[in-house]
């Protein structure tokens, strides 16, 4: 009797024990499908772009698309160079560069080895804050209250130019540069650092000469990261520089970045399947391509500065 | 060198750094206070048009009468969408590649994907869902078509932030649970994400937030910039509201998911529309329309941030 009572209880434990490995897989499995999804996301951003772009270089041959100097394809008069585009995409970025980059190295220098610690505290909250104001409402502020300012200084300035956008866009990736260069410095192991200060050197001199040489990829790390994110973004330059295309680097006329163009061509109401759909898919592959080697260089560069201590 | 060189040597390196000091400080402040500024003139301009009209109009073609009440509530129904789909997909990746994923060649592929995914920029979201979700799935322009593609697009921020929270559970906790039998679901279900809630829940928000002003993905799906209607509530007016019905399955799902069909715009979208009108009455509307955007995500990113500072001081491990 007590021999058959356990024998029953041991069999209900293994069922128990079957039915709770069972349910274990199947959850596990649910989880991996949903890890799988992000993987899933990239396949498709790269079918979409890659399928639609085949079909717009059937008609329009690659040599054609790299070497014409106009980009007119809602034009009767249509031209399918990209380099407008990568002209207004390069300057616009370029001037939010030379604002962000001397700007947020400084501040990124402040903030690692001078900022007492309660000013610090205060700040971060504040950076990711700013981090989360709508890039419309940066449009805004570079259409309504840069560009008139800029225009005092400048009398002949276009109300779209590429100067007051990317001005704009510099504050906006000020932040994200001066933070992750910070993030950089601050994995500098404080051996070295105190090396510097047990040979007398000021802060400063430790911060040039120690800190960040040791720290360049990095902040190269953040640069890098910096200029992906001027590349791809969208509605500061979509409203204040201006929709024309024109191939300059003068940063004081008006052009068309490759973003700045895809969103001017989904305002309107454009038939799926025709040509001029396609060129969005075409500009956006392009630029994907863009932002994809800045990051993987970024990625490389950021790894780099983690194993090397 | 003589001591007195040298004096005049050192006093001047500790000048030049002072002197940086008072730079960083001086670019810090000045890039601040140019944002506050900008704030606030946007609130000077926005305020006298934020009257309570403003939200319970539509958009017209005269200023005076525009109104941002399809905008909010796209925006409201878009985020909805979004929630529901980013939340249980974000955090279960993030518990799958934190518990679950050996070190093989997938979990890196995975790992990197992620990484990569955040640095795409949003407009190509955009194309995605305009090529995918748009034109293959036929979800048409949509609310369910725009919540899925910022859904994606906040999908990074979700995982980044569960597994980070999911890291800093010390493993003594898990190894009490084991201890006592307990599976490694269960171990997750009734322990781990218990004591992670806050900082996913931290996660969730700053994702939303940063999905509340987004732009540009929207604008490529063709979200429509002049909507004069609501989307069909999926209420009754009277009494039981539920729309039930009498034959099988007893409740009109068609009505009730209506709204994921509607065409709709969101309130970036109504900002950028009136920035981009030449006549200075519209310009008085984006700021308005502004000003209640920068009151949504600040406000929203500030909770993020306060909760995050709250659970910081809480548990100490």
């Amino acid at each position: 009797m007590t021999q058959f009572l356990s024998q029953d209880n041991s069999q209900g434990q293994i069922t128990d024990k079957l039915f709770r490995n069972i349910r274990e897989r199947i959850i596990e499995f649910a989880l991996f499908l949903a890890a799988l999804s992000s993987v899933g996301t990239t396949f498709g951003i790269l079918y979409i772009l890659v399928t639609e772009s085949w079909s717009f270089f059937q008609e329009v041959s690659l040599l054609n698309f790299l070497t014409d100097t106009q980009w007119t394809p809602l034009f009767n008069d249509k031209h399918y160079g990209i380099l407008p585009l990568l002209s207004g995409t390069f300057v616009t970025s370029a001037v939010a560069l030379l604002v962000a980059i001397p700007l947020g190295t400084i501040v990124a220098i402040y903030l690692t080895e001078f900022a007492p610690k309660n000013l610090r505290e205060w700040l971060k909250p504040i950076l990711e804050l700013l981090a989360g104001i709508p890039t419309v409402v940066y449009g805004y502020f570079a259409l309504l209250v840069v560009t008139p300012l800029l225009q005092k200084v400048i009398p002949d300035l276009p109300t779209f130019n590429m100067l007051s956008g990317g001005l704009v866009m510099g504050l906006m990736i000020l932040p994200l540069i001066s933070s992750i260069a910070e993030d950089a410095m601050r994995a500098v192991p404080v051996i070295l650092k105190e090396g510097s200060y047990a040979m007398g050197a000021t802060r400063l001199q430790t911060s040039l000469n120690v800190v960040f040489p040791a720290a360049i990829s990095g902040i190269g790390a953040a640069y890098i990261l910096g200029a992906s994110r001027a590349v791809g973004e969208t509605m500061i330059v979509a409203i204040a520089s201006g929709l024309l295309p024109q191939l300059t680097v003068n940063p004081l006329e008006q052009g068309a970045t490759i973003t700045a163009y895809i969103a001017q061509v989904s305002l309107g109401d454009l038939p799926h399947g025709t040509i001029e759909y396609q060129t969005i898919f075409a500009a956006g592959l392009t630029l994907v391509l863009m932002t994809l080697t800045l990051n993987v260089i970024g990625y490389f560069l950021a790894k780099r500065y983690r194993e090397i201590y | 060198m003589s001591q007195e060189n040298l004096v005049t040597e050192i006093s001047k390196r500790k000048l030049i750094d002072r002197c940086f000091a008072i730079v960083s400080l001086l670019i810090i402040f000045v890039a601040i206070f140019i944002l506050l500024a900008l704030t606030l003139q946007i609130l000077i301009e926005g305020l006298p048009r934020l009257t309570p009209q403003f939200f319970i109009s539509f958009p017209s073609r005269k200023a005076e009468q525009a109104g941002i009440l399809s905008a909010w509530v796209g925006t409201s129904l878009v985020m909805l969408v979004t929630a529901a789909a980013a939340i249980p997909i974000g955090v279960a990746s993030g518990i799958y590649l934190e518990e679950y994923a050996r070190q093989n060649w997938l979990s890196a592929i995975i790992e990197i994907n992620v990484t990569n995914l955040a640095g795409v920029p949003s407009i190509i979201y955009g194309l995605l869902a305009l090529g995918l979700f748009v034109y293959q799935f036929q979800l048409g322009q949509s609310v369910l078509t725009a919540g899925l593609t910022l859904a994606l697009l906040i999908l990074p921020v979700v995982i980044v932030t569960t597994r980070e929270a999911i890291r800093a559970i010390p493993i003594s906790l898990r190894e009490a649970s084991f201890a006592v039998g307990a599976s490694k679901w269960q171990t997750i279900w009734d322990h781990i994400l218990p004591y992670s809630f806050g900082s996913i829940l931290t996660g969730i928000i700053i994702g939303l937030a940063r999905a509340i002003g987004q732009t540009a993905p929207l604008i490529t799906i063709g979200a429509l910039t002049f909507i004069a209607f609501l989307p069909e509530s999926p209420l009754n007016s009277s009494f039981p509201y539920l729309p039930l019905q009498i034959t099988f399955p007893f409740f009109n799902f068609q009505q009730f998911f209506a709204w994921l069909n509607a065409p709709f715009t969101v309130l970036p979208i109504q900002m950028f529309t009136w920035v981009s009108r030449p006549e200075q009455a519209f310009k008085a509307n984006a700021a308005a329309a502004g000003t209640v955007l920068l009151a949504m995500t600040l406000g929203v990113n500030g909770i993020a941030i306060y909760l995050r500072y709250r659970l910081r001081q809480g548990i100490k491990w």
